[in-house]
């Protein structure tokens, strides 16, 4: 393994073993409450359908809005500023700081002033700057980063934080449950918030009709710090201006419960300052607050720092959507396993830190950990405001890709990789963007490939120069691939026979079943479960040549080989569109790309055809039963089956099918809930990530090898679930073709 | 009570229970001795704009910074409650109905039946004037509460425990 990639793998290895537990049992618990959530939520959908098209309008106009907040905030008696960069921001904070005289500046937590690094840049200037977000102030004390947007001391226990208070403040009587670590916070936070001279708050939103800062908090310090001092400052970047208050309503209802799960969070505060409320001045102890005649002062600081670059690109601008409620973090099954110090970049973690690091900081920021997506689209239906995360990640790898040095590369490579990719592109990305020519070239020289890729110095050559992890078994090619096996029965003709056999009525369907990489030259079996399957249920089958989706090479960044292959595979199905025929697709990840990605390849009339006309394999048997084709035709073993659903096919909506199918044919079915078996195609067997794959594959095998489940048959629908629930098990796994294939014997 | 409001009276009243948060109903001339039985003293409070009742004298209707840090009570009017959500709308006032709502370790918030409504939809159409005219709110939603310690605390810099009460309407004769 080269040395990055293995510097890679000890930090992970290292996350794993100190702080995976912790970060596991909190976001897991997030994103069940989030699921528990928002399904008692009505409307649940219109509602994010209702936040993104406000977020979608205040974008587009964010310059017109800037100028009206800047009115309404300076009319209210505030001041605003808008600064270009970080340093612009902290300078600005800075001087107020120091008209204000301040010795202590209080603030409570926000993302963006993590972003400005303003703490720094005010204790330079000798302002004791003091975090009263209880999880914040734990990081303070421990000098650390935060690993979570909503939870930044995620990654510590409640054990790990008495150790901390207990050795940096000796407190009279050590402490140690998390009731006496919050009083002893809450005093010790409480005496700073009295004495500081300017409070720093950030912004969830703010309204550009009326100049109200909108605080989503749970603890309380956040309106604290904005109404004890006389000086409020509050940083926010330009991205969280709303139009209007009325605005702010979709937002109040999604935004606790996508990030912990709580209908609502205990405040939300609706600020419009300078506010009313008097002072709370301990200086002056004994003065009513009704005597008072304050003269408060308020300063909204502004950042662009990017955004209104970001706001010009077409990709980036979506993450300007971004409410920064973690959802995306929190139901990202590597996220789970690691937390926000591997899966994140300078301040931004999770999903979405992709196009926040890329935009803010610049791409080497993002390039640290936008690998750790996975592209298994299990966060695009969790977000509030439906970014395309995954999107998002894989257009920020191009770029990557593309930054590399042109033509270090060597001819002969170039030649085996047939993709439209500049040279520079990182050789393992372009060995797994290249999957088909590698199968291709496998299959015709197996079995001789299969042997070879067992060699011991075989799999270290591999491990060394494209960094394919040896302990990860490689698939195994099949000589006669799935198409030659349906040419050598027949072909079509033959199908169309055999599919008349049973039902002479029904024998007029036809479909294409599309033959992705993986069931044309490794899991040939499912392939041919299927055709035995459709044609037993009357439907008769062709097995065009169709090349590779694009998957692969759009999981490796590489999105201008995929775009090519979005064309050549709409070539090759066009005709069969044209005459009506459905297409069949057993690999989920395959179907989804030609359902979610291809919008973003072909024209549109073309994209909404193949997706009207494409299904996975098992809701087009579903559509069959339900129009009553018999099941008795079809395998009906009656096994105790315990079933996993492919990421991209829950993502799609699609899990229930598989499911319904089998209980249909007389299984028994219990299902998986974690978000993803932790392979998501190329990603296990990459050297750097093996270990974070076994992890997060885990949560899967513990609920496959309870009591409940140890000895029921394993069905996944997804290629890659498939072998990590072979390399996590002890018993095989099927495909659900294969159990309902009635070709297959008893298991 | 109409058949409208009473349902929205006891959604509301579910909805706190859900939340932990004590709710007692009360006509206005019972105000005060359903105030002395809530309250824990030292009790400091901001003006009631409501005419069927006002605070009595034992709750300090004047503050101090001094006096709203020993304060064990907070007592303040909520503009209106979201039954929804069990949330009661806390506008800021200068008589410093913010601060009195958060410092004491109990707050009790003082709201009537007929300005309970639905949704959040509705609190927030409702805000929005408000706020165009410059004043702020908070939406309060229960006790305030952390879990960053380990586990999950009430009463992190606010308070742990709320207590809300529910002016009725007044007498409303069987013909209405």
């Amino acid at each position: 393994m080269s040395e990055a990639r293995e510097e890679k793998a000890a930090y992970i290895r290292h996350l794993l073993e100190t702080e995976g537990d912790a970060v596991a049992e909190n976001t897991q618990g997030f994103n069940q409450g989030r699921y528990e959530s928002v399904a008692e939520l009505e409307e649940y959908e219109a509602l994010k359908d209702e936040a993104r098209a406000i977020k979608e309008d205040a974008i587009e106009r964010l310059p017109e809005l800037i100028d009206e907040l800047t009115e309404t905030v300076e009319a209210n008696g505030g001041t605003v500023y808008l600064a270009d960069d970080a340093a612009d921001a902290n300078r600005y904070i800075r001087e107020v700081a120091a008209e204000k005289e301040a010795d202590c500046l209080v603030k409570s937590k926000s993302m963006t002033s993590e972003e400005l690094e303003v703490n720094e840049a005010l204790e330079a200037d000798g302002v004791e700057v003091i975090e009263t977000d209880l999880g914040e102030w734990v990081l303070q004390v421990a000098e650390e980063a935060p690993s979570h947007l909503i939870a930044p001391a995620i990654h510590k226990s409640r054990e790990e934080i008495a150790r901390l208070f207990n050795a940096q403040f000796d407190p009279d009587e050590p402490l140690e449950t998390a009731e006496e670590l919050t009083t002893f916070a809450r005093e010790w936070l409480g005496e700073h918030i009295r004495d500081a001279d300017v409070g720093m708050t950030g912004a969830n939103f703010i309204t550009a009709d009326s100049g109200t800062i909108v605080l989503v908090t749970s603890e309380g310090n956040a309106r604290k710090t904005a109404v004890v001092p006389d000086t409020h400052v509050a940083v926010a970047g330009v991205e969280k201006i709303v139009p209007s208050v009325e605005d702010v309503a979709p937002f109040v209802e999604l935004i606790g419960r996508s990030g912990t799960g709580q209908d609502i969070t205990s405040y939300v505060s609706f600020l419009t300052p300078p506010v009313e409320s008097p002072v709370v001045d301990f200086d002056d102890p004994d003065v009513p607050f009704d005597e008072r005649d304050d003269d408060r002062e308020f300063h909204l600081v502004l950042i662009d720092n990017g955004r209104l670059a970001m706001r010009e690109d077409e990709h980036l601008r979506e993450t300007l959507y971004c409410i920064r409620c973690s959802a995306c973090a929190n139901s990202c099954a590597n996220f789970q396993s690691v937390g926000g110090h591997a899966f994140g970049g300078e301040t931004y973690t999770g999903g979405i830190a992709t196009g926040w690091e890329a935009g803010v900081y610049g791409y080497d920021s993002a390039a640290e950990f936008n690998d750790l997506c996975t592209g298994c689209s299990r966060c695009v239906n969790q977000c509030p405001v439906k970014i395309d995360i995954p999107w998002i990640n894989t257009v920020v790898r191009d770029r990557l890709n593309r930054e590399g040095d042109d033509g270090q590369f060597e001819f002969v490579y170039d030649e085996l990789v047939p993709d439209e990719e500049p040279g520079g592109v990182d050789v393992q990305k372009r060995l797994f963007g290249n999957v088909e020519t590698l199968a291709k070239l496998g299959s015709a020289t197996a079995p001789l490939s299969n042997w070879l890729a067992t060699l011991g110095p075989v799999r270290r050559g591999l491990e060394r120069a494209v960094g394919v992890d040896a302990r990860r078994p490689l698939p195994s090619f099949e000589r006669e691939t799935l198409r030659d096996w349906f040419e050598r029965r027949g072909g079509h003709a033959a199908s169309k026979e055999r599919a008349a056999e049973p039902r002479a009525e029904r024998g007029d369907r036809e479909v294409v079943l599309y033959p992705d990489v993986y069931t044309n030259y490794v899991d040939v079996a499912r392939g041919k479960a299927a055709v035995r399957v459709l044609e037993a249920l009357g439907v008769h089958v062709r097995i065009p040549a169709v090349p590779e989706s694009g998957r692969a090479p759009l999981s490796q960044g590489m999105v201008a080989t995929a775009d090519e292959r979005a064309s050549d595979v709409y070539a090759a199905l066009a005709e069969h569109l044209d005459a009506g025929r459905d297409v069949v697709v057993i690999e989920p990840s395959d179907l989804a790309i030609f359902h979610r990605e291809y919008e973003r390849f072909l024209p549109e009339a073309s994209c909404e055809r193949l997706r009207k006309n494409s299904y996975e394999a098992l809701e087009y048997i579903y559509g069959l039963l339900e129009n009553g084709a018999d099941p008795d035709a079809l395998r009906t073993g009656g096994e105790e089956i315990a079933y996993h659903s492919h990421c991209q096919q829950r993502t799609l909506g699609l899990a229930p099918y598989t499911r319904s199918v089998l209980e249909y044919c007389g299984y028994d079915v219990v299902e998986s809930d974690v978000e993803c078996c932790g392979m998501a195609g190329s990603f296990g067997y990459k050297s750097e990530y093996y270990e974070l794959s076994m992890d997060v594959g885990e949560r899967l095998a513990d609920q496959f090898t309870a009591p409940e489940t140890k000895d029921r048959l394993v069905v996944a629908t997804g290629t890659s679930c498939g072998d990590q629930l072979d390399d996590l098990l002890r018993r095989d796994s099927r495909h659900p073709l294969e159990v309902l294939d009635p070709a297959t014997p008893t298991y | 009570m109409s058949v409208e409001t009473g349902a929205i009276v006891e959604r509301f009243e579910t909805s706190l229970a859900e939340l932990d948060v004590a709710v007692t109903r009360t006509r206005p001339t019972a105000f005060e001795s359903t105030l002395e039985e809530v309250v824990r003293e030292p009790a400091v409070g901001t003006p009631l704009p409501f005419a069927s009742v006002s605070l009595p004298a034992w709750v300090d209707a004047r503050p101090t910074p001094a006096t709203l840090e020993s304060a064990a009570t907070g007592v303040t009017a909520a503009s209106f409650g979201i039954a929804d959500y069990g949330s009661v709308v806390l506008p800021s006032t200068p008589e410093g109905a913010e601060q009195v709502s958060l410092f004491p370790e109990l707050h009790v918030p003082v709201l009537r039946e007929r300005d309970l409504i639905a949704d959040m939809p509705t609190a927030i159409d409702r805000l929005g004037p408000r706020l165009r005219d410059g004043e702020s709110a908070i939406v309060a939603t229960g006790p305030s509460a952390t879990a960053d310690m380990g586990a999950l605390v009430r009463g992190a810099h606010g308070p742990e425990a709320v207590h809300v009460i529910l002016l009725e309407d007044g007498e409303v004769s069987d013909g209405e």
